[in-house]
């Protein structure tokens, strides 16, 4: 889209500059002149928003780092530290703590952008792995950044997530140790957590200037998804899209400084200002919001898939997640950019924002958690009362034998009149038999909403009966429960089906819309309609 | 035919072991509109000083407050900070604590605070004897940390049964309810007593090490408040919340000011963006 260079030099100065490093025609080019579809709508500020968290968060996290101590018993003295006693501490902590969940706003926002009017396609495509790329960085950062205040969540978030690389076959121990730089999380997996935290937001910047190089090297994709073809679909970048961007910016501000101001602990967890304590695990273990949703993903595998154990297929899927989304451009088989002219592939997409939604969802709940409850919980206590107890002793010659033997002795017991047997093996060729014959049998039925509250009546049962009968029967009848792993498993299965299954098929099935010739049609087509 | 049969630990053991009646969840804490909440509240200083008194006289015995020092309590907008008010009817200058920031009073230097001084010299902190190089007591500076009831953790633990006595520097950040969980857990005592521990229906899992810190008239409040236990527990509540986040009045002004500034210029990009695609369809 960058066509012959357009700038001229006014002054002595530039023409002189221009000559020897053609920064100032760069920057105009770039960013002046650059021309930009006239039809960009709201959606498209976000980069402008992202490029302006990318900064924020730099330069509040360099300040932080200059009184941040990367050490288990000080880190988070340290940051509260920061908070009390140094000047503005009190106002640059919350914008660099909130200031991550903001950036992973834009940055939801900017990437279903993308997904909606197809701005992965040709010739598009690099663009968009390089936003994958910056995406996963941002990602590592943000977890890195996480564990460094050393509270409860920093500390066994790090132990989960290092955890999950073990579950590789074979090498994933060593690497797990080498990741950790000991046995266990500890003092050097803090340092070298803070050092990659200081590194990767620069790799981000360099990463982004490949972005916005790939960007005006393809030109922006627009709602219509289709090129510009004449003058006639442009507008200079400057000042056209700069206010636009700059309203949009200013907007987003508004709920980052009422996030800021008035809501610092909102989005945060109250486990993390308790001091990291290897030696307790809090009830609930969960990553910021913005990162629930591959949580949900990673805890949904509760089953062995083939050879493949529940640990590490977890592990998979969940970097797969993310994985699957730099084969996008090549998965999608559709003509038609924008799903403005795609209503199936709409309702779809729809569908994969509330799955993605619902994941997030998923990530924040313990994964037991029963949404869904189809009656009561009941167990059948049965006792006999007052019955006489007897017990023996069997062996049996080898222990290939020993089942017969077990069976024998109980047959032989209720011969004698005992009411109820009950036969234990204890080894190779020892079991033990107890009988009860006589006495009253006796039956209990308990119901209960939960689980637990079941078992606290179960035990409330035994000890009220427990004197006259020692043996207590339970028969427990567990109502269908719909949990939230099942939820994150139908959510899970739908997030890979619509890139791996729909994208491809509906882009070679559907009948699309039918789409503008031109960004200027477009436009004026839509006033005709008064949209 | 074959039963399945559970076998219970035993008769006396099942009837003895009383803890297995499974802890049932802790309850939510109830609502208590304290001061400060809202996008507009403010400290309520009268209830950060009865709060503070609370504090030292029954929580410091067991819980350390490391990140505050006794000057912290009398810095401007603090609840011990001194300001010297004049007096329109006798004309003589008045002193007066705790004045949110603004106020019309001139705020006394740090060091010439009788209260916070009386407040410091108040307690006896252990230090190196200078001279000697032995551990020693010496009165309290404005310029210490908060007294620590015990050397270290095993000290701490040691005194209370094998539990921990929390920092509460910043004990309503670090729990899920914040000032409202403080005010539930002090009142949320039942009286009963299992296993050497409290029940309390807000704590999670009901069993908590620490006896009832609070009941009514144990504290007395300088400026005759009545000293019922909701009272105290509100207070400490209130103090807490000001010790864990001392700076909220200064940000919240601040906010407001940034927020009026944003809409102002929002309003402002709004309109020249229009004014500079007006003209162009889009």
């Amino acid at each position: 889209m960058s066509g012959p260079s357009t700038y001229e030099p006014k002054s002595g100065f530039t023409r002189w500059l221009d000559k020897r490093l053609p920064i100032l025609r760069l920057s105009y080019d770039s960013f002046v002149a650059y021309p930009t579809p006239r039809n960009l709508n709201y959606w498209w500020t976000f980069g402008a928003v992202l490029s302006l968290c990318l900064v924020s968060q730099i330069v509040t996290g360099i300040v932080i780092a200059m009184h941040y101590v990367p050490h288990v018993s000080m880190a988070l003295d340290s940051v509260q530290r920061f908070k009390r006693d140094v000047p503005f501490g009190w106002l640059i902590q919350p914008m660099h703590a909130v200031g991550a969940s903001m950036f992973f706003v834009a940055v939801y926002i900017h990437m279903l952008r993308g997904l909606y009017y197809g701005s992965y396609k040709a010739p598009r495509e690099v663009l968009w792995i390089l936003g994958c790329v910056i995406y996963l960085l941002m990602v590592g950062t943000a977890f890195f950044g996480y564990t460094l205040p050393w509270g409860q969540m920093s500390f066994w978030g790090a132990t989960v997530i290092t955890n999950l690389i073990g579950a590789v076959p074979i090498i994933g121990e060593s690497i797990h140790q080498w990741l950790m730089g000991g046995f266990a999380i500890d003092d050097p997996t803090l340092n070298r957590f803070f050092s990659l935290h200081y590194l990767l937001p620069f790799v981000i910047a360099g990463v982004v200037g490949l972005h916005i190089w790939a960007l005006h090297e393809a030109g922006q994709n627009n709602p219509t998804g289709v090129d510009p073809k004449t003058k006639e679909d442009t507008v200079p970048f400057t000042p056209h899209a700069t206010l636009k961007d700059a309203f949009g910016v200013s907007l987003f501000l508004i709920m980052f400084a009422v996030f800021v101001f008035y809501l610092p602990e909102a989005l945060g967890s109250a486990d993390n200002n308790i001091p990291a304590n290897p030696a307790q695990t809090p009830p609930e273990i969960t990553p910021e919001w913005y990162l629930r949703p591959f949580y949900a993903i990673l805890r949904a595998i509760d089953f062995d898939i083939g050879p493949i154990k529940a640990k590490l297929a977890g592990v998979i899927l969940m970097f797969g997640a993310i994985a699957i989304l730099f084969v996008l451009p090549w998965l999608d088989t559709s003509k038609v950019r924008s799903m403005r002219y795609r209503p199936a592939a709409r309702q779809f997409f729809i569908l994969f924002v509330l799955a993605a939604v619902g994941l997030g969802w998923c990530g924040s709940k313990s994964p037991g958690f029963s949404i869904i409850t189809a009656g009561p919980y009941q167990a059948t206590v049965s006792w006999i009362e007052n019955g006489s107890v007897t017990r023996e002793a069997i062996t049996s010659p080898s222990p290939d034998a020993t089942p017969a033997a077990m069976a024998a002795a109980e047959a032989a017991a209720r011969q004698r009149g005992a009411t109820s047997v009950f036969v234990q093996r204890e080894g190779g060729v020892n079991a033990s038999l107890i009988a009860i014959s006589g006495g009253t049998p006796r039956e209990r039925t308990l119901s209960a909403p939960k689980s637990e509250e079941l078992d606290a009546q179960i035990n409330a049962a035994k000890a009220t009966v427990g004197a006259a009968a020692p043996y207590v029967s339970i028969k427990r009848q567990t109502p269908f429960v719909f949990s939230v792993t099942q939820l994150a498993q139908m959510l899970t299965a739908y997030y890979f089906l619509f890139f791996l299954v729909i994208l491809p098929l509906l882009g070679l099935r559907e009948t699309p819309g039918r789409v503008p010739d031109t960004i200027a049609k477009s436009v004026v087509a839509g006033e005709a309609q008064g949209a | 035919m074959m039963r399945r049969w559970i076998i219970a630990l035993g008769a006396v053991c099942a009837l003895g072991a009383t803890a297995a009646f499974a802890a049932s969840e802790a309850e939510k804490p109830p609502e208590q509109h304290f001061s400060f909440e809202g996008p507009f509240g403010r400290y309520d200083m009268g209830a950060v000083q009865r709060g503070f008194a609370v504090y030292r006289q029954v929580c410091s015995n067991c819980h350390s407050m490391n990140h505050l020092s006794y000057d912290d309590l009398a810095q401007e907008g603090a609840p011990f900070a001194a300001y010297r008010v004049r007096n329109e009817e006798t004309h003589a200058e008045d002193v007066r604590l705790g004045l949110p920031p603004g106020a019309h009073g001139q705020y006394v230097n740090i060091n010439d605070n009788p209260y916070i001084q009386s407040i410091a010299h108040g307690v006896q902190i252990s230090d190196i004897d200078p001279d000697s190089g032995q551990p020693t007591d010496r009165p309290g500076r404005i310029s210490d940390h908060f007294r620590k009831p015990f050397p270290n953790e095993a000290a701490a633990r040691a005194a209370n049964g094998g539990a921990l006595p929390p920092d509460l520097s910043e004990i309503v950040l670090a729990r899920a309810g914040g000032a409202n969980y403080v005010h539930a857990l002090m009142t949320g005592y039942t009286g009963e007593q299992r296993n050497g521990k409290y029940v309390n229906r807000y704590f999670p899992g009901n069993l908590i090490s620490m006896p009832p810190p609070l009941s009514d008239g144990v504290v007395t409040f300088d400026d005759g408040t009545a000293n019922s236990l909701d009272q105290e527990a509100k207070d400490v509540a209130t103090f807490l919340q000001w010790a864990a986040d001392p700076h909220m009045v200064e940000r919240k002004s601040l906010g407001l000011k940034v927020i009026i500034f944003l809409i102002v210029l929002t309003g402002l990009l709004y309109l020249s963006y229009k004014q500079v695609w007006r003209g162009v369809k889009h």
